[in-house]
């Protein structure tokens, strides 16, 4: 298992690197650089000074390993479009991605897994032949129109804000922000969870299908255990390799849908940074929001990649 | 038989984006005086499919009244004599549908022709590491999990951005098709991969290839039609994914320019909160979406093999 989990941290590494790296060479040398951003106005003489200014006129390995350097001293550049170090913008902006994230995973979760228990223990019945046509509705809604429809129903009905993390200005101590926040979490929550919901439903009631119909579950069942005990002990641990299996998949998704949700429901997170620091070719601050993106990645991947491994021993033997 | 069906919902979903601009009934970037905004009308059942035509009644309000003593036959029908508008106008008093179906052929087919690339080079890749196996086939399936694991639509982002920002139509969609592709081979590759691994050591193909059989005609003749369902059924599952890719990277501004009727630059026209409340058949590209998902989804589904 310690092997296993070195292994594993060391490609985590590997993948923000190779995700941050990538992202600054790429924008590098894309056509343009910051000091566009000024407009026609500044001449060339001007943008030249400017670039000397900010050292993008050394070239590409000199200016990435220098970059690289300050990563190892925790320091990630100075963005060029919000004149702040970038080190500050991730933390804020990253931490508003993981709320959204982390609460539609879980929301996700616990309604998905749940329903495809029931599904997967009640094949053919009312129940679950109508949660089975919701779920296929919800997979149909990816979040860009989920999100839409959710935005037009809290405006129509003023249950809910439609749009932003918070309404309150200066917000008066942090009972009343976290207030705030949770009053504008549903929305992109719901947005991000519903289609996730879904998939994990779909994919539960399909692995524990596959489950109850191994030797040992209907072994367990001819010792004398009750449905529930062999379904709670046997058929239902089975099932969760191959969901875990997914989890890891899920994780890209949810930046993915969180990344549209984001821009619908005008949420402060890291989609938003990305798309200006792209269009405004602000070079620390992509390959930051890069590799805060990645190392987002990395986690998810290294936690359910452990989890497996911790429920499926095939898994940590094998590689 | 997922596989059938699979090739049978793409071919109609060709045939459809094909016909589309001839099925719209105007110009789909004709501007109607004193119909901005207007709201979708519904053809009466009782009147022969025809509709009560509408008159602006409140300009600042954009408030229409329906005259329901008259009714105005479907824009198709030779005795169409004022515009009628199925699923309304928008901000700028265009013909929704029109701008449906014309975008339509824009969007789906984008995701058609990505799916068309995706789908011989994730076949080509995948067949070569399920052949070869060795270096070539850890080499091709270590990058395509790699490229799995991304979150597609940050893939997608980052590969348009550092391109030139601004583009002609054309260019943007032989870009998009691209990268899309460059995206979605790794979905089909490790399906093929597994079926030519698993099949190149059966018996017929032993025997295929103790007749003199070379690895081309193998490849043609043997083991590649053994991967056909898997391929179509992986296939359609890409399609709502890239359509949504499109809808998304138009949505930021990253996609078509905002002129072009595709349905993710009227979603981006349709976002603003305003005109969303108070407005909302200028969603009708989201329906279409959610549409085209919802059939995939169905026809594939409820396959266990």
């Amino acid at each position: 298992m310690l092997t296993f989990t070195i292994r594993r941290v060391l490609f985590a590494l590997f993948l923000i690197w190779v995700v941050a790296s990538a992202a600054f060479v790429l924008t590098r040398l894309a056509p343009g650089d910051a000091t566009f951003v000024d407009g026609p106005l500044s001449s060339d003489t001007q943008r030249a000074a400017m670039r000397a200014q900010l050292g993008l006129d050394r070239p590409l390995l000199t200016q990435y390993g220098s970059w690289l350097a300050g990563i190892v001293r925790l320091d990630f550049g100075t963005s060029l479009l919000y004149t702040r170090p970038v080190g500050e913008l991730l933390a804020e902006r990253a931490a508003n991605t993981a709320i959204l994230a982390t609460a539609a995973l879980l929301l996700a979760t616990l309604l998905g897994v749940p329903a495809g228990i029931y599904t997967g223990t009640h094949q053919g019945g009312l129940g679950a032949t109508l949660t089975r046509g919701i779920s296929i509705v919800l997979l149909s809604t990816p979040s860009l129109i989920a999100s839409l429809l959710l935005v037009l129903v809290a405006t129509r009905t003023g249950w809910l804000p439609p749009g932003g993390m918070t309404s309150m200005a200066g917000a008066s101590g942090w009972v009343s922000w976290l207030g705030d926040v949770l009053r504008h979490l549903p929305v992109p929550t719901l947005a991000l969870a519903l289609p996730l919901a879904a998939t994990l439903e779909r994919l539960q009631s399909q692995a524990l299908v596959e489950a109850q119909a191994r030797p040992f579950v209907a072994a367990a069942r001819a010792r004398g255990l009750s449905a529930a005990e062999a379904l709670a002990r046997h058929a239902w641990p089975a099932s969760l390799g191959p969901l875990l299996g997914i989890y890891g998949l899920m994780i890209g998704s949810l930046l993915s849908g969180s990344f549209v949700v984001e821009a619908v429901t005008a949420w402060p997170g890291l989609g938003r940074l990305m798309v200006d620091a792209l269009v405004a070719r602000d070079l620390y601050l992509v390959a930051g929001a890069a590799a805060a993106g990645a190392s987002g990645l990395a986690m998810g991947t290294l936690a359910t990649d452990l989890l497996h491994a911790w429920v499926d021993p095939r898994v940590r033997e094998g590689r | 038989m997922a596989g059938r069906r699979a090739a049978w919902l793409l071919a109609g979903l060709t045939l459809v984006t094909v016909l589309a601009p001839w099925l719209a009934p105007y110009d789909p970037s004709a501007s109607f005086r004193d119909y901005r905004h207007a709201p979708p009308m519904r053809p009466r059942v009782s009147a022969g499919f025809e509709v009560h035509p509408i008159t602006l009644e409140n300009r600042l309000m954009e408030r229409f009244s329906e005259d329901t003593t008259r009714t105005v036959a479907l824009p198709w029908s030779a005795r169409a004599t004022e515009p009628v508008f199925l699923l309304g106008t928008d901000g700028s008093s265009r013909d929704v549908l029109s701008r449906l179906l014309a975008g339509a052929r824009v969007s789906v087919g984008l995701a058609l022709i990505a799916v068309l690339g995706a789908t011989l080079l994730g076949t080509l890749l995948g067949a070569l590491a399920g052949l070869r196996g060795g270096w070539v086939d850890e080499v091709v399936m270590r990058v395509g999990d790699f490229i799995l694991i991304l979150p597609v639509l940050y893939l997608v982002l980052v590969l348009r951005a550092v391109l030139p920002l601004v583009l002609a139509p054309v260019l943007v969609f032989a870009l998009m098709a691209g990268i899309f592709m460059l995206v979605g081979w790794p979905v089909v590759a490790r399906g093929v991969r597994a079926i030519v691994a698993r099949e190149r050591d059966r018996e017929y193909v032993q025997a295929a290839r103790s007749l003199g059989a070379g690895t081309g005609r193998l490849l043609t003749r043997h083991l590649l039609p053994a991967c056909a369902g898997h391929v179509a059924v992986q296939a359609s599952l890409l399609l709502p994914a890239f359509i949504l890719a499109e809808a998304a990277l138009s949505y930021v501004g990253l996609g078509f320019p905002d002129a072009l009727p595709t349905w993710g630059t009227m979603l981006r026209a349709a976002a603003d909160i305003n005109e969303l409340t108070r407005f909302p058949w200028t969603l009708a590209p989201a329906a279409a979406i959610f549409a085209v998902t919802l059939v995939t989804n169905l026809a594939l589904q409820y396959h266990h093999d």
